[in-house]
């Protein structure tokens, strides 16, 4: 099959690969459909996770139809469509049972690797290092979906692939970083970061019963798609005084609800590198701090801050004393997928969101080296690419 | 050396699977068979491709249903060690509390090396490993690997990390 593969930093390409099969009883094969570059996937593609091997397959946003099940799946059948979530988790397990999918005990086969580093495992993802699974991803034709019982969401309507294809990520993770903030009536949720995530997130917070939701960017075509989602909108590289702006449009308050869509990354988090301490900012190329810091400053006494932005490593002057003196509560962590995604389907089939409005590009899945590249070098431009398999390829290399 | 792990059985169901020995080469890799000579005493074989057999002779020497197993080899055996596995419920009904606890005597003085050798780990954490897959077996039903799946190279690095543990 084809498949987008990384080899080292800057530098991924589509090879012919073997197909995946079956390895263990309860994997289903899955034939992809469409396929989507996360924004994480920028850390891969920067070169800024350890644990990558040349030849990794990356991907994990990512639906399609079952072509093969394992001996032990009950639920799916050959021909079933289906949206699989990014993260895997066993079902079986307390963290699973007690709906923390994303921190499952069984599904990462280097669980050794975040035992050292965090004291504990966390679930197995596709396409996201060998810390965290080294699971093949879904940038490809064909991939091997492990507890095929437990992650995939079943979807027969008529709703087009686009419309559905966040569901294996960024609408579930922008909505539960809202979500477990509790929104009461008449809250102001502040979300930094337009980005494919920050977008989800703002329209949840709609959804969610938000009285005002602002979103913070530098990026016009990002802030135009947030006000198309029901946001006002800050360009932070155009007012003097961030806090002061924030402050200005809540009475003085701040927001009750602060969202660091943006996030950092740590080089060298595992077991066989130490960690250090170079941070490496997600979507915003600001200070790497100083997104988390802010939100903290910004936020309103006895606020919620919440962070979906991924972190790994470890960051300086993170401002406790802020936290503490505000009463903020802090809430983060990856998003546990398998309790959010039906609930979130039933939202986009009733027409109360349509996730594929932040789609800028629809290309083949030949194209995913170009697409890497534009999506990293021109954020105005590039928002959101889907890749189809199979299909043509049509964008131009670039070097 | 001692590990520990909650598993989400209850100590019966994990006591029942630790004590029919047939069933701990799915859970210790390195372990080829178990055979069962009478009610206390198994005969244990572990083979590395490309090295030579172990076996030991294991007595049960302690066991209390549902909540502990002692064993130690037997006089004359290749290998010298005690263990004990011990299963206690966890608070609130969540489990069971699995502590299992290795001690080697050293015969010779070349024992532990040879086991590291054998293992390509270390002892410590080739029992943490060895634990975490009863857990996986018994929560999970299967042991999740990635050995055999896709990828753009020649060779399998994948493997590599799964065999470093």
């Amino acid at each position: 099959m084809r498949a987008l593969c990384w080899h080292g930093k800057e530098k991924v390409q589509v090879d012919t690969v073997p197909d995946p099969k079956i390895l263990n009883p309860r994997d289903a094969v899955i034939r992809i459909t469409s396929t989507a570059i996360c924004g994480s996937d920028l850390h891969l593609y920067n070169g800024v996770v350890k644990t990558m091997e040349a030849g990794d397959i990356l991907g994990h946003e990512f639906m399609g139809e079952v072509v093969e099940t394992g001996s032990e799946v009950k639920k799916l059948m050959v021909g079933d469509r289906v949206v699989v979530p990014f993260t895997i988790a066993c079902g079986q397990c307390l963290s699973c049972q007690q709906e923390f999918f994303s921190l499952c005990d069984n599904s990462n086969p280097n669980a050794w690797i975040p035992e050292k580093a965090y004291g504990d495992t966390t679930a197995g993802l596709f396409g996201f290092s060998h810390m965290l699974g080294g699971y093949a991803g879904g940038q490809a034709e064909y991939v091997r979906v492990p507890f095929a019982d437990v992650g995939p969401l079943k979807v027969t309507s008529g709703i087009p692939d686009e419309k559905l294809l966040f569901l294996s990520d960024i609408f579930p993770t922008g909505y539960a970083a809202v979500e477990r903030c509790k929104i009461k009536h008449g809250d102001v949720v502040a979300v930094w970061g337009c980005g494919p995530v920050g977008q989800m997130a703002i329209r949840s917070a709609s959804i969610l019963g938000a009285a005002k939701v602002i979103g913070i960017d530098r990026y016009a075509s990002r802030l135009a798609l947030a006000e198309k989602g029901g946001a006002e909108t800050i360009n932070y590289q155009e007012c003097e005084d961030l806090e002061q702006e924030i402050k200005s449009r809540t009475g003085g308050r701040g927001p009750d609800v602060c969202v660091d869509a943006v996030g950092m990354e740590a080089h060298g988090t595992t077991a066989m590198a130490k960690i250090d301490r170079v941070k490496h900012a997600m979507l915003l190329e600001t200070d790497r701090p100083y997104v988390l810091r802010q939100v903290i400053q910004c936020c309103r006494k006895g606020g919620r801050v919440s962070i979906p932005g991924v972190y790994v490593g470890l960051v300086d002057k993170f401002p406790i004393g802020t936290a503490f003196s505000k009463g903020l509560t802090l809430t983060m962590g990856q998003t546990h997928m398998q309790k959010y995604m039906k609930p979130l389907f039933d939202l986009v089939e009733a027409g109360r969101i349509d996730p594929s409005e932040i789609i800028t590009h629809r290309v083949s899945l030949e194209d995913a080296p170009a697409a890497y590249r534009l999506f990293r070098d021109e954020k105005n431009e590039a928002v959101k690419f889907v890749l189809k398999p199979g299909a043509p390829k049509i964008m131009p290399e670039r070097n | 050396m001692e590990t520990s792990l909650t598993i989400n059985r209850t100590p019966d169901e994990l006591f029942g699977f630790w004590r029919n020995f047939e069933n701990l080469p799915r859970v210790m890799e390195h372990v080829e068979s178990v055979t069962i000579l009478d009610e206390r005493r198994s005969l244990w074989r572990v083979r590395r491709p490309g090295e030579d057999v172990i076996e030991w002779d294991s007595e049960v020497i302690n066991e209390h249903p549902n909540e502990l197993i002692a064993w130690r080899t037997l006089e004359g055996s290749d290998v010298h060690h005690a263990g004990t596995i011990r299963f206690s419920p966890a608070p609130g009904g969540q489990g069971t509390e699995v502590k299992l606890t290795v001690e080697y005597e050293v015969a010779g003085g070349k024992f532990i090396a040879a086991l590291a050798k054998l293992f390509r780990r270390s002892p410590e954490q080739q029992m943490r490993e060895d634990l975490r897959h009863f857990k996986q077996i018994m929560e999970a039903g299967e042991i999740p690997t990635t050995i055999g799946q896709p990828a753009g190279r020649e060779e399998n690095k994948t493997e590599k990390y799964e065999e470093a543990k």
